[in-house]
């Protein structure tokens, strides 16, 4: 199976080693995996911010860049949403770049819905060891359906723990551009989320979203949490490099 | 009702800030959340179908909205039929001048309302106040925020959600000049006490309502308290002020309406009253009012029909989506700053009220949707407040420096070799300001981010080009 990498902007800039434990895994699965390198944005922050107009630019960067690959797999539910939801709807009176969003759309997978619907990985490498509570991201959950693909994989983990926190579908507040034009709002938003991942006492907070988990991160050390690590999904799934 | 919405930020920072407030928002949160919930776990449990009955309510919305005209057009005709009087308003202005008007042609000296918001659109107490009619407001919520100075409501169906006990207490102490109670029984009986008599003298009632039934030109009215049997029964003159797009066609429509609503609404499966109005007081009956008026009001709907935009108007007022929204669960109600307030509010306040008197609303929102899953009807909130935010960009209302920030953002990123140079570049910068540690505290560029948390370090190279050496 060949399957292009869509890095996302964060882990690009942010946390590369996530990017990396997504290959690993992906080659883990079997996959030959290929990383387009001309890639850069989906393009969601102008989307969500009613620039259009850039949505689109970008949006047709991105089909042109990935509608070669027979499957594109992203480490984020909110940017595969968009590929695969969004994408089609931005060129409503374009007829022919329509047709390539659609025709890309529904060969986009986030992470843990590929290895478990379409790789359908049985061994992973990772060995982590230890409690965690995992965070739905709201584009997964509810635009994609990500709920139990995550646990189906952190449950083949013999050394995982996992503690269910309340309120776990719950927004972490973080909302792309939102968390800096409210930032106030934002963070008490991201603390009513610490706060209830803080009850299950879990090692570590996962989830598919690098977004959130910088949000969420970000309010822990705030509150004067140093322990409680925040990883990626993928870190986890992966193992070290 | 005056609108403040421009001063969102700072009526969210305010919210933040004022510790009762926030205790409690976190107290009613649960409630809502949980009792929805079990509503529909339980009528699942029945063997019903919630989302099947969601999907028909919104199909059901919409066939009403595609022939608007003709549905109000046979309500009006049955309710002429059974005597009442349809009166129509294209604005808050003339909402008032109606109700002033027929309180005049009647003589009303005191006006009892049960709980309309249609009512704080228009401003209507106001209105009755300096035509020298009192109105009385008699929904408990109400009338708590009535008699301390007129506060308005934060919710459209718990107007006093963010009142908490003790200050409800002082209140009552203080007007009625009684001794104080801390318990809620003796509180609701103190408040009994006192609207009693209102509702005896009361010449005209003023309620809202719910639906109106075409098909038998009735209007159905969700209650829990009684109140609402009280003002459209006992006085001889009864004013139901409504929206256009709250008509429905027949009583069958009605029952699949009432479903969705109260479970969604109060997580009952029935509220205590459902009260269905038909027509004036007939010679052989013993009560209900000898005069009987529909208002029904425009004030910014027609427009929505037909526009992209027309999906809002599906709205049956239960208050699911400001309930879930973890906005409006951080800051509450008021600091929307018009009478809607949540996900819904933020949709309709610049749609009625002008995109620029609202320029915050629409992007007050993460998107996280939770809204549009427990909608009844199915509204897609969070579409269309993006959809809001493009009208805002089209119509050149968004600060300059962020749609410029924007475009710049998007022409380098289609631009790969620049896009690298500027990114690498970008996190090294950060690296540095982090200075070794595993993040940054205070943000120049991004302060909205660090005032209320620290922000992550990256890690140092971008992925783009440690996989680039990878390969080499």
């Amino acid at each position: 199976m060949r399957v292009a990498l869509f890095v996302t902007c964060l882990v690009d800039m942010m946390r590369p080693r996530i990017g990396f434990a997504v290959i690993r895994l992906l080659e883990a699965a079997g996959c030959e995996v290929i990383v387009p390198d001309s890639q850069t944005c989906c393009g969601q922050p102008a989307f969500n911010s009613g620039d259009r107009a850039s949505a689109a630019m970008l949006a047709k960067k991105v089909i042109a860049e990935f509608e070669g690959y027979e499957y594109v797999v992203a480490p984020s539910g909110s940017c595969a949403d968009q590929i695969r939801n969004e994408y089609p709807g931005l060129f409503a009176d374009d007829p022919e770049w329509h047709g390539r969003a659609v025709a890309l759309a529904s060969r986009v997978h986030e992470l843990t819905d590929f290895l478990v619907n379409v790789a359908r990985v049985d061994k992973l490498p990772g060995n982590f060891c230890g409690s965690i509570t995992y965070h739905d991201s709201c584009a997964g959950l509810r635009s994609l359906g990500i709920k139990r693909q995550p646990r189906q994989l952190l449950a083949k983990l013999p050394g995982v723990e996992l503690k269910e926190m309340p309120g776990a579908e719950e927004c972490c507040g973080f909302g792309g551009t939102f968390s800096v034009k409210f930032g106030d709002v934002s963070a008490a938003i991201a603390e009513r989320k610490c706060a209830n991942a803080c009850t299950t006492g879990a090692d570590a907070i996962v989830g598919g979203d690098l977004g959130c988990l910088l949000n969420i991160e970000g309010k822990l050390r705030r509150m004067g949490d140093e322990t409680t690590r925040v990883l990626h999904v993928a870190e986890v799934l992966a193992g070290d490099d | 009702m005056q609108i403040r919405s421009m001063f969102f930020k700072a009526n969210a920072a305010s919210a933040l800030a004022n510790p009762v407030l926030q205790g409690n928002m976190r107290m009613s949160k649960g409630k809502f959340v949980d009792k929805r919930r079990t509503a529909i776990t339980d009528f699942q449990a029945e063997g019903g179908d919630f989302e099947a009955l969601r999907e028909a309510g919104a199909e059901l919305r919409n066939r009403v909205l595609n022939d608007l005209d003709l549905w109000l057009e046979r309500f009006e005709s049955a309710a002429i039929a059974t005597g009442a009087t349809v009166l129509w308003a294209k604005d808050s202005a003339e909402v008032c001048r109606h109700v002033v008007d027929i309180a005049r042609r009647h003589g009303v000296k005191k006006a009892a309302k049960s709980k309309s918001m249609l009512s704080e659109e228009a401003g209507l107490n106001q209105a009755l106040e300096a035509a020298g009619i009192q109105p009385v407001e008699t929904d408990l919520g109400e009338y708590i925020l009535q008699i301390n100075d007129n506060e308005p409501p934060s919710h459209i169906i718990a107007p006093v959600v963010h009142k908490g006990l003790d200050e409800v207490a002082d209140l009552f102490a203080r007007v009625h000049k009684t001794p104080r109670k801390t318990e809620i029984p003796e509180l609701t009986r103190e408040a009994r006490e006192v609207l009693r008599q209102h509702f005896l003298d009361a010449d005209m009632g003023i309620s809202g309502g719910n639906f109106l039934v075409a098909e038998t030109g009735s209007v159905a009215l969700v209650t829990n308290e009684g109140n609402g049997r009280m003002v459209t029964t006992l006085p001889r003159v009864h004013v139901v002020v409504t929206g256009i797009e709250k008509v429905t066609p027949t009583l069958e429509d009605l029952s699949l309406l009432l479903r969705l609503l109260i479970r969604s609404a109060t997580g009952q499966s029935i509220s205590n009253y459902v009260s269905l109005l038909t027509g004036i007081k007939q010679p052989e009956e013993h009560d209900g009012p000898e005069h009987l008026y529909f208002v029904l009001v425009d004030n910014g709907r027609a427009d929505v029909v037909a526009s992209e935009f027309q999906d809002m108007l599906r709205c049956i007022r239960c208050g699911a989506c400001m309930n879930h929204c973890p906005v409006y669960q951080t800051i509450g109600g008021h600091a929307y700053g018009w009478v809607y307030p949540g996900p819904m509010g933020s949709v309709l306040t610049p749609l009625y009220m002008g995109l620029d008197k609202a320029i915050d609303l629409p992007h007050a929102a993460t998107l996280c949707n939770q809204c549009g899953v427990v909608c009844p009807v199915k509204i897609p909130l969070p579409e269309l407040l993006r959809k809001l935010r493009e009208k805002q960009v089209e119509k050149g209302l968004r600060p300059l420096m962020e749609r410029l920030t924007l475009k710049a953002w998007a022409w380098v990123a289609c631009r790969p070799k620049l896009y690298a140079v500027g990114t690498r570049f970008g996190v090294r910068y950060l690296s540095w300001l982090a200075g070794g540690r595993d993040r940054i505290g205070a943000l120049g560029i991004a302060p909205g981010w660090t005032d209320g948390r620290d922000f992550p370090a990256p890690q140092g190279k971008t992925f783009r080009e440690m996989h680039a050496a990878r390969q080499r």
